[in-house]
């Protein structure tokens, strides 16, 4: 049984985010009989190596063919197996999206499906491989359930979360090797229910992803100037959390939602459509992606070409108030 | 010598197919002017009826009986076809098939998931049935249920997507002898013949070279029809099943204007004159 301890966390944060989804693997084969693998020629890149060794019999490499892939995961649902299938984020979601939407939305066939290196994390390779319109895509197909965990634990957290929820679910992983650990101890993960990391009563920021730690950083920075900032980890984005965004919009004076996604129909979008749908009087920044295919780059670079680093975060909402 | 219990079999099928023909034409003009696609849904009575009677086992007190045969209606707008031939295999009640198309009906275009008997899936965008066929005979070794086969049934214009090709060749590479794609070449899709929209001839080579077995069958000689689906093999099996779109209504055998079109009261008329009572 997996531990999160802070040894456990520093590993997890070293192994990146797919080295995370390996571990989870493991625990999930061990507690979910029914569990079975899925990949597109990515079984190493997935972090699965372990997992392919352990149990062959129940990892299925489709070959470079992701609408086989989520084809089969359907049939495999319906006759009563857990499949858990992974692939590059923009392959996962925007080249399979019509077997998405058949298989996972109209047909609510329980595949958890997850988006290997979205945004940035493999932005080096082109535009090809960032993957910044997924969440719009996965959030506006009915009956989907959308998670972007901010850390390695996090990543492990929600993937034995869906493994124990009949609804088809989206995870979405976000940053680079060496993910900054944010959840240094265990705590309570609820698919839907976001967490409050840092309260204050001025700037609230409700971050997804690799976006909570820069958040964090920001809000630090902020607090030096003297602005109280709280920090929202708003790791699923649909369904959205309004109880806590209810809470945070009137208690604070501007919200400012911060994610490494386009900032057209993300974290932001879902915010905005909540907020105007309850006539809340309340100031909404949405800090993302712009929407524009970013040059090839190392991640920190892509992270500074959009304005996502905690210092350029801090900048831009200092100049709000 | 005729085996008789077979000629029965083979009569029976006949039989369900003439009555699959005369539902079509009584659901496509109760549909009025919203259309239906009568084409290939007229092509396949055969396929179907000999698919339900006698060959699939399934058991229509327990549709979720594990050890059933799998039914995987990929060309999901041949629903027209589908429907009454669930209601000859008594899946379905005869007395729905007239609420075909109506609002609120779960006898849609396309099927769906929306309680109604029999229906596996959900189906309507082409090219994504046989995937599924390849994850459900995946579930079944793993289940060690090796008796159940997985039927596909499949448009040879839908043969144009490109995911049918990637589910083939994984069909193959997990060796998944449980599948069966029955393959309806009416060889005529939407724009017209298949051979000049796209091409995909040659049909069985095409197959074979997926590492499939391929057999070629007239799609409406149901004796024909059952000994291919009695073929069981190391391999998927892909029937290609030769058609005529409109099969049965001298008016739409081989036009492609009735691929999806609404009956006029005096087609209506013709048709029905046309089917007779009989076979």
């Amino acid at each position: 049984m997996i531990e999160v301890t802070p040894k456990n966390t520093r590993i997890w944060s070293r192994l990146g985010p797919s080295g995370a989804l390996g571990i989870a693997a493991l625990e999930l084969a061990e507690t979910s009989p029914d569990m079975v693998m899925l990949t597109a020629d990515l079984s190493f890149f997935s972090g699965l190596e372990r997992f392919k060794e352990r149990y062959p019999d129940r990892l299925y490499n489709f070959g470079i063919a992701e609408q086989n892939m989520v084809g089969a995961a359907g049939g495999l649902a319906k006759e009563g197996f857990l499949p858990f299938v992974s692939t590059y984020a923009s392959f996962a979601t925007s080249r399979c999206a019509d077997q998405v939407r058949v298989n996972m939305s109209y047909m609510k066939l329980p595949i958890k499906l997850i988006g290997l290196t979205s945004g940035f994390g493999a932005g080096i390779l082109g535009a090809t491989h960032m993957s910044i319109e997924d969440i719009a895509v996965m959030r506006s197909l009915p009956n989907i359930t959308v998670i972007s965990p901010a850390d390695g634990t996090e990543i492990i957290k929600c993937m034995l979360a869906a493994a124990g929820s009949e609804e088809p679910t989206y995870i979405r992983l976000t940053g680079a090797m060496n993910t900054p650990v944010i959840y240094k101890e265990d705590y309570d993960f609820q698919i839907g229910k976001s967490v409050e990391l840092i309260s204050g009563n001025e700037v609230c920021m409700v971050a997804t992803g690799s976006m909570v730690y820069e958040s964090l950083e920001a809000a630090k920075l902020l607090n030096e100037k003297g602005i109280s900032c709280s920090v929202i980890n708003m790791h699923t984005i649909k369904p959205l959390d309004s109880e806590m965004l209810d809470k945070v919009i009137h208690s604070h004076n501007l919200i400012v939602t911060v994610e490494e996604h386009s900032e057209v129909g993300g974290l932001g979008g879902a915010v905005a459509e909540y907020m105007v749908a309850h006539h809340f009087d309340v100031r909404l920044e949405i800090i993302g992606i712009k929407d524009f295919f970013p040059h090839a780059g190392d991640y920190r670079y892509q992270l500074e070409q959009s304005g996502l680093t905690a210092y350029q975060i801090c900048e831009r909402i200092e100049k709000l108030l | 010598m005729i085996n008789m219990a077979k000629a029965e079999h083979i009569l029976k099928c006949q039989q369900a197919a003439a009555e699959i023909r005369r539902d079509i034409i009584e659901m496509a003009y109760a549909a009025g002017n919203l259309g239906a696609h009568l084409g290939g849904s007229l092509s396949m009575a055969e396929i179907l009826a000999a698919l339900y009677i006698g060959t699939a086992k399934f058991d229509r007190n327990n549709l979720e009986w594990e050890e059933r045969d799998r039914i995987i209606l990929s060309k999901g707008h041949a629903a027209l076809a589908f429907y009454p031939a669930l209601a000859q295999a008594e899946i379905l009640e005869k007395d729905e098939l007239h609420t075909f198309k109506k609002n609120g009906s779960r006898l849609s275009g396309h099927p769906s998931l929306n309680g109604l008997p029999g229906i596996e899936y959900a189906s309507g965008s082409l090219g994504q049935g046989l995937s599924l066929g390849v994850g459900v005979c995946l579930a079944l070794r793993k289940k060690n249920n090796l008796s159940s086969r997985v039927f596909v049934l499949m448009g040879d214009g839908e043969c144009d997507e490109g995911s049918v090709w990637e589910a083939a060749a994984s069909a193959s590479h997990f060796q998944l002898n449980q599948l069966v794609a029955i393959i309806d070449r009416n060889h005529i899709q939407y724009d017209g013949e298949t051979s000049r929209v796209m091409s995909m001839e040659p049909m069985p080579e095409k197959w074979k070279s997926f590492g499939w077995d391929a057999q070629e069958v007239d799609g409406h000689n149901t004796g024909a029809l059952l000994d291919a689906y009695g073929i069981k093999g190391s391999k998927p099996l892909a029937i290609i099943a030769d058609t005529v779109k409109g099969k049965g209504i001298s008016f739409m055998e081989g036009n492609c204007r009735f691929h999806n079109s609404r009956l006029s009261e005096a087609q209506y008329q013709q048709a029905v004159a046309e089917l007779g009572d009989g076979l």
